[in-house]
């Protein structure tokens, strides 16, 4: 008894951290988190000894108005023989959601562990909020790590001052990267509600995935020859109406979302992501942007992106809530 | 005192099926109360709206003086319950899996570690406690079940199919374990089981329940005497040797009042009474130069009252439609 006659007040932590610390534990212990993460740090190591090989000639370029931004180079310089890094995460960082969050809520109600835990004076809510919180967590620190990791090889490799806007851009890059992350991850666990089996699951989403990335761009474009009359009866702005059309019908795929949004930070230069007509670009000076304007036309993109992974996500919370928990 | 478990009226369907029917039950501290039925019975069902774990249709359950839809979070406090389903975390050994139940249930990590090897000590898992549950086997992740139930220390445990899927020795143990601890605490036990002998060997009481409706609640006695009062109790006597005479025994008993029938075949002797006259039988017997083997009174176990309300149901709603309990042998 002599303990509870101490005056020490014990911190005792939330069901909520308790559930999300096991979470993160039990992700970063599994083998898929880890083969994934090998996959990223190694396209990530790849493309940055490509960007600093090609740093000279990449920064000597005059011809190209964004040459003076070293940082940025290191990210997406290169000499054509791999594509750059932001594109490569835009196929590896929804593997990364998927596989963290295909089975969260199928493989646990399976398991019968799920009956146990919401016996327990836990409120439901707080489960699915773990399942969720956890990989945003690992992603989060994993990615701004990488981009830290980066600045400061740069740095020490070079011995160039970063640029504030640098970083803030690379940030920028960076955060676009965990709202993409998180759109793939709550999409998967939404999955991981309405069906029963994690294969099941695992292929539903990896299925849109790959539409989305693959056969989406090639249905357009068939679309496109399909319904499109022919360009050369068509004026100028009917033509330019046309292309603004057919971009944003693309830009419904997530992955356009990211690419351009990602693009857009790391390429200063990138002053409009649809068709800008003769009349708007005459005068104009090839020149960087200033961070403000860029994220200013990246802004629609990653707010499409929070607004999917939202939806996304609100689904899977009203989905659970609802659900019968007996297996 | 109040009952610790009190439902009224309680319905749940889905779809067009009742799972639940208007289920009224008061449960008093302390007692082990044996839920009965078949599987689909909606004994399931029940313990998930006593949990607050389902919304009822309609009808109230009231468990340790709260409301089980409005204050689910305050019963899961004080009530332990164990699935019939029961799983754990593979990748994490039987004593994580246990801190974290227990910490989830906002426990200080020094009574954490005192409480997690009582209980296991009580349940008998403290040499595999640093094994992972993928190497588990039924009986032990049954006895971790309990463990997880017992640490937090609880008013009321609810078992859903408690002995499911382990050997009749684990069993026997599980439930004189479940019976020491309702004893030794004043734990209350509402346990769930489609299997008569194990309710039968420690519940104070049970309630049988089929195609979600309740049919009959009591002690054992209550629930035989109700059912087969009118048919009397049955004493075999089985003698050393054939009778020299049968005509002769018949006779003397013929004059007892008592006995409504009497069976001769072989050297057993089967008596039907009104009421308890064993020694009086015995005496004539020994009188009549007989010698006696053995003297058994037939009880009616749960079996017996089982099959009655089966077939009690059957004659209900036989229209044609196909029982799928009619095979369950007791």
């Amino acid at each position: 008894m002599t303990d509870s006659n101490k005056l020490i007040i014990p911190r005792i932590p939330s069901p909520f951290k308790v559930m999300a610390s096991k979470e993160i534990t039990d992700l970063i212990r599994s083998w898929r988190f880890m083969l994934l993460l090998l996959l990223v740090f190694f396209t990530f190591a790849a493309s940055m000894y490509i960007g600093v090989s090609n740093i000279r000639t990449v920064f000597n370029n005059t011809q190209d108005p964004d040459h003076a931004f070293l940082y940025l180079k290191l990210l997406t310089g290169g000499d054509g023989s791999m594509p750059p890094f932001h594109i490569l995460l835009s196929f590896l960082a929804p593997l990364l959601g998927i596989s963290m969050g295909f089975d969260a809520i199928n493989t646990e109600m399976n398991a019968g562990t799920l009956t146990r835990l919401i016996a327990q004076p836990i409120y439901r809510d707080n489960i699915l909020l773990a399942k969720i919180y956890s990989p945003i967590v690992i992603t989060v620190t994993l990615f701004f790590s990488l981009s830290l990791l980066m600045i400061g090889s740069g740095l020490l490799i070079t011995g160039v001052r970063i640029e504030p806007q640098e970083v803030i851009r690379i940030m920028g890059f960076t955060l676009t990267t965990v709202v993409y992350i998180s759109f793939y991850l709550s999409l998967a666990i939404l999955f991981s509600i309405i069906f029963r089996q994690p294969a099941t699951s695992a292929l539903s989403v990896l299925g849109i995935w790959l539409f989305f990335t693959v056969f989406y761009p090639m249905l357009i474009n068939l679309a496109v020859k399909a319904f499109m009359p022919d360009p050369a009866y068509l004026t100028q702005s009917q033509l330019m109406g046309y292309n603004e059309l057919i971009l944003n019908i693309l830009r419904i795929a997530p992955n356009q979302l990211y690419s351009d949004a990602a693009t857009t930070l790391l390429m200063p230069s990138v002053r409009s992501l649809g068709p800008m007509s003769m009349e708007q670009l005459s005068g104009a000076i090839p020149a960087p942007l200033p961070v403000k304007e860029s994220l200013m036309i990246v802004w629609p993109q990653i707010s499409g992106m929070i607004a999917f992974s939202v939806a996304c996500f609100a689904l899977a919370y009203y989905l659970f809530m609802r659900r019968e928990i007996r297996s | 005192m109040d009952p610790i478990i009190k439902l009224q009226e309680l319905s749940k369907r889905y779809g067009s099926q009742k799972a639940v029917n208007k289920l009224s039950l008061e449960i008093n501290r302390g007692e082990i109360f044996g839920l009965l039925g078949p599987n689909g019975a909606g004994k399931t069902t029940s313990i998930l709206m006593m949990l607050g774990l389902t919304e009822p249709d309609s009808g109230s359950a009231t468990v340790c003086g709260y409301d089980a839809t409005r204050n689910p979070i305050l019963i899961k406090r004080k009530v332990g319950y164990m699935p019939d389903h029961l799983g754990f975390y593979p990748q994490m050994t039987g004593l994580e899996n246990l801190r974290y139940i227990a910490r989830l249930n906002g426990l200080d990590e020094a009574i954490i570690n005192q409480r997690t090897s009582t209980v296991l000590e009580i349940v008998g898992l403290k040499d595999a406690a640093n094994k992972k549950t993928s190497a588990y086997s039924r009986g032990m992740k049954q006895r971790l079940g309990l463990a997880d139930v017992l640490i937090k220390s609880p008013e009321v445990i609810i078992l859903d199919e408690p002995t499911l899927g382990i050997d009749p020795a684990g069993v026997k143990e599980f439930l004189e374990l479940i019976k020491r601890l309702s004893s030794q605490h004043g734990l209350t036990v509402l346990l769930s089981s489609h299997h008569l002998h194990h309710v039968q060997q420690v519940c104070d009481r049970v309630g049988i329940f089929v195609e979600g409706e309740l049919l009959a609640q009591g002690t054992l006695t209550d629930l035989s005497r109700e059912l087969f009062g009118n048919t009397g109790l049955e004493t075999l006597i089985k003698l050393a040797s054939i009778p020299k005479s049968i005509d002769h025994l018949k006779s003397t008993f013929a004059s007892y009042s008592a006995i409504n029938a009497l069976d001769i075949s072989g050297e057993v002797l089967r008596f039907h009474t009104t009421e308890d006259i064993t020694p009086k039988i015995i005496r004539t017997i020994i009188e009549s130069g007989e010698d006696i083997l053995s003297v058994s009174k037939k009880e009616y176990g749960l079996d017996e009252i089982y099959q009655r309300y089966f077939e009690y149901s059957n004659s209900k709603t036989s229209k044609g439609e196909s029982r799928h309990f009619k095979n369950i042998q007791p």
